[in-house]
């Protein structure tokens, strides 16, 4: 009885965010503002984030508040205010064949929908998942995956170099 | 009874020592060193080389001592007793359950090899402190040799095949590096790339190969040995013990021996080998002929049940690798016949040989084949060096026997010397070293039956002789001509066949003493040249002797340090299980097999070091007493061997109890009469060669000079190899433009159609599509057939153009609907 | 919960992702749609652990909000480098070819 009052809320929440989520996307790409599509990006992101909680992934929802909203949506307003784009709306946002991008989503749309019903179809989630800890997940990261993590960090490297090498002004 | 038996165990526990427990240093000393040359080289006294030399002097000295200490392990063993080789293994990586090691593997083979290659690296770099003396790469090249020499002493101790190809792939780096040393000339980094992708494409057979045998061997090897899928001993066993399915086994094989082709030049891939001798003299000795090269044969050596089943060695009278190695021998030797360039006619011959320890390899011929690797490493650096000698000091960097050469032997008497040793045992001649590994090949070739390839052996060896005779008459013999005669060269004369040749020389030419020296003509090179040629045509001469076939057992060494024997082992890998030992000439008051074998766990016990791989205790436990005397046992009822040998089911059938190390072989027994012919031979291509080169270059003889223009079928032939079997052109023009060409003209004909198409509207679509029909069923498919392919591959660079509009938005869209359009396709197939 | 919610709402977010990367002109708005697609694939990655209880997708996760962050810096550090030599970050403009 309990559970099920819990799945109803997990199932309203799930919708609220998801359409919350599906307007912003939608508005990043069509809006013709650079400084609104990054902030519809901040709703986008936060509903990811609350999406993640509602799938027992903690963590990374904190991750994703911190890294993304955080860090990465700063580095995007940064750079919209270093190119000097206009604050206001801006009539060329989108190239002149913008109206292809349409068949091509919809067409992967259908494809991965179609693949999802025949796959998943009525599948449920486990009732009541163990809510992953940071110390499991660090378990995860420091033990059988130290090899990709290891790979990553070099990115990252190469990534800062890379940027401060391309930023620098000289 | 016991107590005699366990003295006896005691006895047998295998020796070993601390530089053979420790081979694994070996690699690393070179590639510590590489890295000193990089970041201090160009700071030091002399440039870095110091560091090169002294890391392979250590290398050398590390391997003799582990070849020492390898030899004790072998004859402290009873006679015949399988020999374990000394394996440690450590984690390298793991991820999520796979896990990589690394580590060494060190039996006879390894340890003839890390002998030849520590030795001959050590020459060559001794060599090149003279030799490119004032270069302007000149640190880098030592830091390339030395790179070289870690990758390939790596891939030689390697434990498993990760490792393995771990160092194949530095040599394959290195090649491209040190033949595209003087970069500068367009023909050098073009041979550079030539070898580099030439390789590559083996290198996929590599990979799959890998790939394809760890899947299929994994589980047996941890089950039964504790070892992954990857480890060299595992694949080993894995391969004889009846359990891998044929299909598996015969596509491993095949995969990793298309990367053997590639890396050691054998025939469809073998172009490159001639191109890579843009690369410095010192290079084309150490890798292109003595060492890297000759890593196909040893991947096949190295993990030979896999080919011994995967290609059904001995089987049938004729399987992948004895067709390919046969046909190298002969295209390659005919391939010589028409080259000018000194380097060149090597460089073939030198395909050639490796044609026939493929060969060998592939008729169950093992031993000789491993053998010749061993002999021919040392007169084919000779030669190479030899080919360098004389362009360093007497013909002005050139490398054309016919333009710069001739008459040499009076100004280079030490060169001359040593090349005539050289050749001498490459041809084969008794008793130089040539003869005991090549005729060893052939023989056994005939003797496992594959009869046909025996003759193409005769025959490769007949033409090795006569081009061998050709080559050294025009180097040697007759009247100085250009270069050597004193005259300068102008560079603008050098056709295209010899340009890159002759750059090779603008690095040094920057150089003071070079003019000095052109100026009083031939001379003999310093001693820092002399001296790698003089040790090295010793070896030449002498080396066969440790494994001369003619002089009885007791100079078979090589055979008894080298081979691994046929025995049944305990699957632990640890101990040895003391099986059948059939020799007869097993010493009388050798302990018997049946006093010994219920020791076998405690002389698993006293052996020093067992394998130091974590998952060796898997199976340890199993070797039970019971099962070691029924092994005995086994071995006791196989006592009746056929002349002498050993008669143990490795190789042809499965195994009861423990595992095979390495299949059964035969060995033909030496005759006389059959060396005495194949001598016939060789002094026939001799005399044959020596009268129409004296025919031809001394006294002009109108009958020959000129014949291949005045005869078809002669001239067809000499075309013919001049290009070299139009097989450059096959892969350049023919293989890569169809490839090439139709999906370019599907993309340009989706851009133009599609995605205008569709932009434009249906009306242009319609016009569009009238127009493709016009344009390409009627113009193009039927003029097009008429008119031929040519103008078809002129259209493919314009036909590409709009496709690299440069519009990112365009890439995404192309690429998003691909995806797409892939998607459903799938998608609706599988609902 | 089904799981195809999670899924069929990651699918939506990679849809408007890639039309986001065709259609816009704008370079900082295409790093953003390609953000989409990114963190589509991470919710398909926790929904896939969720269902599996395994961690598996959680560390991936991580790993991609991790290169996200590599390639906006990088992305970024472009456009300026673009804008600073063109006064202009529009990508059709930045075709040099002929076509």
């Amino acid at each position: 009885m309990f559970a099920s009052d819990v799945l109803v809320a997990q199932n309203i929440g799930f919708a609220i965010i998801a359409t919350i989520m599906v307007v912003g996307a939608l508005r990043v790409v069509t809006t013709s503002n650079v400084v609104h599509a990054a902030l519809w990006l901040v709703v986008v992101l936060a509903g990811a984030a609350a999406q993640y909680v509602l799938l027992a992934a903690e963590f990374v929802a904190i991750t994703q508040v911190l890294v993304y909203i955080g860090a990465v949506m700063v580095l995007f307003l940064f750079g919209t205010m270093l190119t000097r784009a206009r604050i206001g709306a801006e009539s060329d946002l989108n190239n002149k064949n913008w109206f292809f991008g349409i068949p091509v989503a919809l067409a992967l749309f259908v494809a991965m929908a179609m693949a999802l019903d025949s796959g998943f179809g009525s599948q449920k989630m486990p009732a009541d998942p163990a809510v992953a800890t940071t110390q499991e997940i660090s378990d995860q990261i420091f033990g059988p995956y130290l090899l990709p993590f290891w790979a990553l960090s070099f990115v990252l490297l190469a990534a800062v170099v890379g940027a401060i090498v391309l930023a620098r002004r000289d | 009874m016991f107590a005699a038996a366990t003295e006896a165990a005691t006895e047998v526990a295998l020796k070993s020592g601390w530089f053979l427990e420790n081979a694994w240093v070996i690699p690393i000393i070179p590639a510590l060193s590489f890295f000193l040359i990089i970041f201090f080289g160009k700071r030091m006294p002399k440039k870095g080389s110091e560091f090169g030399v002294a890391s392979m002097v250590g290398a050398l000295v590390f391997s003799a001592g582990a070849a020492y200490q390898w030899i004790q392990r072998v004859n402290g063993a009873p006679e015949g007793a399988f020999i374990s080789p000394v394996v440690k293994t450590w984690t390298w990586w793991q991820n999520s359950g796979v896990s990589f090691g690394i580590g060494q593997h060190v039996d006879g083979l390894t340890v003839a090899i890390l002998l030849v290659v520590a030795f001959i690296s050590t020459l060559v770099q001794i060599y090149s402190l003279e030799y490119l003396r004032g270069d302007r790469r000149y640190t880098h090249f030592f830091a390339s040799l030395t790179l070289f020499s870690a990758g390939m002493l790596n891939m030689v101790v390697a434990e498993n095949m990760i490792q393995l190809i771990l160092g194949w792939e530095i040599m394959g780096l290195c090649s491209f590096l040190l033949i595209g040393h003087w970069w500068e000339e367009g023909a050098n980094s073009r041979a550079a790339l030539k070898a580099f992708f030439t390789t590559r494409t083996g290198d996929i057979g590599l990979l799959t190969g890998t790939a394809i045998l760890f899947f299929s061997a994994n589980e047996w090897t941890t089950k039964t040995l504790g070892v992954s899928g990857f480890s060299i001993r595992g694949l080993s066993s894995w391969a004889l013990s009846g359990n891998p399915g044929n299909a598996a086994i015969t596509m491993g094989a095949i995969a990793l021996f298309i990367a053997a082709i590639g890396k050691s030049g054998q025939f469809p891939l073998h172009t490159w080998l001639p191109d890579a001798m843009a690369g410095p003299t010192p290079v084309s000795s150490l890798l292109h002929s003595s060492t890297m090269v000759v890593a196909g044969v040893f991947l096949v050596a190295r993990v030979y049940p896999v080919f011994f089943k995967g290609m059904d060695i001995l089987g049938s009278g004729a399987n992948f690798i004895v067709i390919i190695g046969g046909v190298t021998i002969v295209i390659a030797a005919l391939l010589a016949f028409v080259q000018t360039d000194i380097k060149k006619v090597l460089a073939y011959s030198t395909v050639s040989q490796l044609g026939y320890m493929m060969m060998g390899l592939g008729a169950g011929a093992w031993l000789p084949a491993v053998f010749h690797i061993f002999t021919h490493a040392f007169f084919k650096a000779c030669l190479f060096l030899g080919a360098g000698s004389i362009s360093h000091s007497s013909s002005h960097h050139s490398f054309e026997m016919k333009k710069d050469m001739g008459g040499l032997r009076k100004f280079m008497p030490i060169t001359f010397v040593t090349w005539i040793i050289s050749t001498l045992a490459l041809c084969g001649v008794f008793p130089f070293s040539g003869f005991f590994s090549k005729d060893e090949i052939i023989d056994n070739v005939g003797h496992n039956g594959y009869s046909v390839f025996m003759y193409v052996g005769l025959a490769g060896a007949f033409l090795t002789a006569a081009y061998m005779t050709r080559a050294t008459y025009l180097t040697f013999f007759g009247q100085p001509r250009g270069a050597s005669a004193g005259e300068h060269h102008e560079e603008e004369s050098h056709d295209s066949h010899a340009a890159h040749d002759d750059h090779a020389d603008h690095g040094h030419d920057t150089h003071d003493s070079h003019d000095a020296h052109a100026s009083h003509g031939p001379h003999e090179s310093g001693w820092l040249i002399t001296a790698p040629l003089i040790i090295l045509a010793t070896l030449a001469l002498s080396s066969g002797f440790l494994n001369a076939l003619p002089f009885g057992e007791k100079f078979e060494n090589f055979k008894k340090w080298v081979e691994p024997s046929a025995e049944v082992i305990n699957p632990t890998g640890i101990a040895y299980v003391v099986g059948s030992v059939g020799e007869a000439r097993i010493a009388a008051d050798a302990p018997t097999d049946s006093t010994l074998a219920p020791d076998a766990e405690v002389m698993s016990d006293s052996e020093p070091v067992p394998v130091e791989d974590s998952h060796s205790t898997a199976g340890a436990g199993e070797a039970t007493p019971e099962m070691l005397r029924s092994t005995t046992a086994a071995g006791e009822d196989s006592h009746s061997a056929e002349e002498g040998h050993h008669s143990s089911p490795c190789g042809t059938e499965t195994p009861e109890q423990g595992v095979c190390a390495a299949p059964q072989l035969n060995h033909a027994p030496f005759k006389w009469s059959k060396a005495g012919l194949s001598m016939l031979i060789v002094f026939a291509g001799f005399l044959l060669s020596l009268l129409v080169c004296i025919q031809l270059y001394e006294k002009k003889n109108k009958k020959f000079v000129g014949l291949t223009e005045r005869n078809k079928v002669l001239g067809f032939g000499y075309k013919l190899l001049v290009n070299k079997y139009y097989l450059d052109v096959l892969y350049e023009k023919i293989i890569v433009r169809s490839i090439a060409h139709p999906i370019a003209a599907a993309v340009y004909w989706f851009n133009q159609k599609v995605l205008d198409g569709v932009v434009n509207g249906a009306g242009t679509t319609a016009k569009g599509i009238a127009g493709w029909v016009y344009r390409n069923i009627d113009q193009r498919v039927v003029d097009g057939a008429v008119n031929g392919t040519g103008s078809v591959a002129q259209g493919a660079g314009s036909a590409l153009r709009p496709v690299q509009s440069g519009k990112v938005n365009q890439y995404g869209a192309l690429l998003f609907g691909a995806a797409a359009i892939g998607a459903l396709v799938l998608v609706i197939v599988n609902t | 919960m089904f799981v195809n919610q999670f899924l069929v709402l990651a699918a939506v977010l990679f849809c408007i992702g890639v039309y986001g990367v065709i259609a816009r002109k704008n370079a900082v708005l295409v790093l953003m749609s390609i953000e989409l697609i990114l963190n589509s694939v991470n919710i398909n990655l926790l929904a896939f652990s969720m269902r599996n209880g395994s961690l598996d997708g959680h560390t991936f996760a991580l790993y991609i909000i991790a290169i996200a962050a590599a390639e906006v810096g990088v992305g970024l550090a472009m456009v300026l480098l673009m804008y600073r030599n063109r006064r202009s970050i529009d990508l059709d403009e930045l075709s040099e070819m002929k076509g």
